[in-house]
């Protein structure tokens, strides 16, 4: 019997030719990942084990992301003990603001995560990693910790759900409302303790950005992680960013899978989940008249060139509703450079947007665009619960990039056909 | 082990943003943490709850992000242990490493209600609704993680490898 491609990664990474769904296994680490709220806590972790370097400085990424640039006293003194242990260990990687992107798409942009590897972070959207055929998972700052100081990470192989997508996207339809669409079918616990692996033929001809989003949300299912086989657009991907070398592993024909999952993708309209769970997705057509007061397009699910692009498309020549506050948040600095040169960020800004920094900012409700009490907003990230952008009596609705531009200009939910 | 305590009554998907707010995580403060615990589901919970108090969730508790500050702020708090029908796994085992006992077990948490006077057994599993009168059986922890609880949680664990590995 065969292993999926999860399976393979962590057999290749313990020690073992095969593993099965079920097995625990400590398994080594190629990139371990923290940012400015979950680095402190491991760092503290990291000190009671009684570590005193980290076991390899090569495989350490820390991201000052969440809160920055500082947004207060607090949050600057996170950022310090981050800092302090970043450069008195000489970790490898580690990004501080100006240079800082947001994690998930920082990452890949640099080409720290290839095919094959076995990532983990201290973050629960570090599944977004498997869009490049790496295992990736999220976990907490005391495994962090453990991480930094043995290089490992205990483990328990989860079953792996296959989720097939056939069809050509309809216009406006991207990864975002794939993925929007495919945890409104299985539900927010539909994978729990599960890998997600995505497949077919509508995936094959999806460009890695797309790719990125899909995994990034795997975790909006339950799933440890979500994952596509390598294939000739990785290839072309990691071409762009890395000239190190790799080993790229796929599943095999006589994997078994707990479950498959068929999703006809010529039936999918652009989606919308309305609060408050990731699950309560539709078509955009559906959701009837929703005023909204903030529209977000931004995070590490839909912050890239691409998603900026399909914005600055529909926002070109036109303003940003009266009533509605749009702020855009472009993923990295190498992100934010690129819109500007390409001229969206004139669009933008003519518009009526702001252009931030990168930053997480608004998307965990931290700064740069936080909600008020009755609040509504339409934003590109990926979980609406109760609170998540602010106020506990403020909503947010979650779609792609061309459904979040269109819904700032006609200062309601809309299709973006409805611009044309 | 036996813990003992009210029970604290949610739903299904208590997700880490109502259980530590994020706009709290700007410090890694413990107690300042715990002091702001449940607040978007359950603004009273932290004056309600006393010392040795259980937490039972119905399906996928904890679901969200990886953020180790829920379960720390749950602990901290002073809550014995938390029983749900099923947990989201960053949660499972950020409690498991921080040495927050967790429970499976479906029964248990669709008849508990809120106030109720419970009793767990840790060693066995054994749960006891006292004010109901019933008795339940948690899912076993697989052998991997008893040893991870029964070195007391994962700095423990490593530390023991770290100081002996030299
Ligand atoms: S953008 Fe949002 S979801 Fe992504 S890492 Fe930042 S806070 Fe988390």
């Amino acid at each position: 019997m065969g292993m999926t491609i999860t399976e393979k990664i962590l057999a290749a990474h313990s020690g073992r030719e095969v593993v099965r769904p079920g097995e625990f296994v400590n398994a080594r680490v190629d990139l371990m990942l923290g940012n400015d709220i979950t680095a402190p806590l491991a760092i503290a972790e990291f000190r009671k084990m009684g570590a005193e370097r980290v076991a390899d400085r090569s495989r350490v990424a820390l991201v000052a992301d969440h809160y920055t640039p500082n947004k207060d006293i607090k949050s600057a003194e996170q950022c310090r003990v981050m800092r302090e242990f970043a450069l008195s260990q000489e970790v490898a990687h580690f990004w501080d603001t100006g240079r800082a992107g947001i994690e998930h798409a920082l990452l890949p942009e640099e080409g720290l995560v290839a095919p094959g590897e076995c990532v983990i972070g201290a973050d629960s959207h570090t599944c977004t990693y498997g869009a490049l055929g790496a295992f990736a998972t999220g976990v907490g700052s005391t495994d962090l910790a453990a991480a930094m100081a043995t290089g490992e990470c205990w483990l328990r192989v989860p079953p792996t759900i296959k989720v097939v997508y056939r069809g050509e996207l309809k216009p406006w339809v991207g990864g975002k409302d794939l993925i929007l669409y495919t945890i409104g079918r299985i539900g927010v616990s539909g994978a729990l303790y599960q890998a997600l692996e995505f497949a077919g033929e509508t995936i094959e001809s999806l460009p890695m950005a797309g790719r990125l989003t899909m995994c990034n949300m795997a975790i909006e299912a339950g799933a440890k992680n979500g994952i596509i086989n390598p294939d000739a657009e990785t290839e072309r991907f990691m071409k762009s960013v890395t000239s190190r070398s790799y080993q790229p592993v796929v599943s095999d024909p006589d994997a078994e899978y707990v479950r498959t999952v068929e999703i006809d993708c010529a039936q999918i309209e652009p989606q919308v989940a309305l609060p408050h769970l990731p699950e309560n997705a539709r078509p955009v057509q559906e959701v009837g008249e929703v005023t909204i007061d903030q529209a977000v397009i931004g995070s590490c699910t839909n912050g890239r060139m691409e998603d900026l692009r399909i914005a600055a498309a529909l926002l070109k020549g036109r303003k940003v509703h009266p009533r509605v506050r749009l702020i855009v948040i472009p993923g990295t600095p190498k992100i934010h450079l690129e819109a500007i040169k390409e001229g969206l960020g004139e669009i933008f800004l003519a518009a009526g947007a702001v252009l931030s920094t990168p930053t997480c900012g608004p998307c965990l409700g931290g700064h740069m665009g936080v909600l008020a009490a009755g609040e509504r907003a339409v934003a590109t990230t990926n979980r609406n619960f109760v609170g998540r952008m602010g106020h506990t009596k403020s909503e947010v609705y979650l779609a792609g990039p061309a459904v979040a531009a269109a819904s700032a200009v006609l200062g309601r939910i809309a299709h973006p056909e409805e611009l044309s | 082990m036996k813990l003992r305590g009210r029970v604290h009554r949610y739903g299904d998907h208590v997700n880490t943003d109502v259980i530590i707010p994020a706009r709290y995580l700007n410090t890694s403060d413990a107690k300042e943490l715990a002091a702001h615990c449940m607040e978007d589901i359950d603004p009273e919970f932290v004056n309600r709850v006393e010392p040795g108090d259980i937490i039972v969730g119905g399906e996928d508790f904890g679901c969200g992000s990886s953020r180790e500050q829920a379960p720390l702020a749950i602990k901290t708090c002073g809550v014995s242990c938390v029983i749900a029908a099923s947990f989201a796994r960053i949660f499972f085992r950020n409690s498991i490493n921080i040495g927050l006992p967790v429970l499976v077990c479906a029964e248990a948490s669709a008849e508990a209600a809120a106030g109720d006077e419970m009793e767990v057994d840790l060693a066995s599993g054994r749960i006891e609704n006292l004010t109901q009168g019933r008795t339940y059986q948690a899912e076993p922890f697989p052998e991997f993680l008893q040893q991870i609880i029964a070195a007391g949680g994962l700095v423990a664990h490593v530390k023991k490898k770290v100081t002996a590995g030299g």
